[in-house]
């Protein structure tokens, strides 16, 4: 090129789009997973006291929580039966380990078809290398808010 | 010779087009450009770099070349 400073983005527009980046083109859904996603899913580690986690995710309002370790990775996720559970076992006991998830890159109609097929009602959206980004409700992928 | 261009990851994408306001270019062909590229990207097929980056892109700043991934 002649150019004095050229760099090589290697992982390219792959990796860009699994991290939910800002993409443009005719192919790029009008909503992603990483764009109705809620952030604010309450998360915990295994550290915690369940009974503590209990409390504070009832107080949020949300019947889920999220285990993740110091890095925001998800380890597991704590669902309505283990968050209202009266058993005071540990977080790694209580909860459902390695949940699947999806990149933030993917459609909201994609998802909402995956997690239809599946017959869920929320699905975790993560980047590649395991990070939390939030959790998507299926309520909110039906009614398109 | 010319030099080899700097293998960057995405962090480093980032600091260079908020701190430099580097130039990003796309090298697959038009089509795909079209159907998917990074927000902000300009599109200059591989086989054009040469010909078209001095006419498009600015000498005094940072060009960040990618394509789909490690290719």
């Amino acid at each position: 090129m002649g150019f004095p400073r050229v760099y090589d983005y290697v992982a390219g527009k792959n990796d860009w789009g699994s991290y939910g980046l800002p993409r443009e083109g005719t192919n790029v859904p009008a909503r992603a997973a990483g764009d109705v996603a809620h952030r604010d899913v309450p998360t915990c580690t295994l550290a915690d006291r369940l009974s503590d986690v209990r409390e504070r995710v009832r107080a949020a309002g949300w019947d889920t929580c999220i285990v993740v370790n110091e890095q925001r990775v998800v380890l597991g996720r704590l669902g309505r039966q283990a968050l209202a559970s009266k058993i005071d076992s540990s977080i790694e006991e209580a909860m459902t380990p390695g949940p699947s998830t999806v990149r933030p890159s993917i459609g909201a109609d994609a998802l909402l078809e995956r997690i239809r097929a599946r017959n869920l009602t929320s699905f975790l959206v993560t980047t590649p290398d395991g990070r939390l980004v939030g959790l998507v409700r299926r309520d909110d992928l039906e009614s398109g808010t | 010779m010319e030099a080899m261009p700097i293998a960057i990851d995405r962090d480093a994408l980032q600091r260079l087009m908020a701190e430099e306001a580097a130039q990003l270019v796309e090298v697959l062909p038009a089509k795909e450009f079209g159907e998917e590229h990074l927000a902000g990207a300009i599109n200059i097929p591989l086989k054009e770099l040469d010909e078209s980056a001095p006419r498009e892109l600015a000498r005094e700043r940072p060009v960040i070349v990618y394509c789909n991934d490690y290719q």
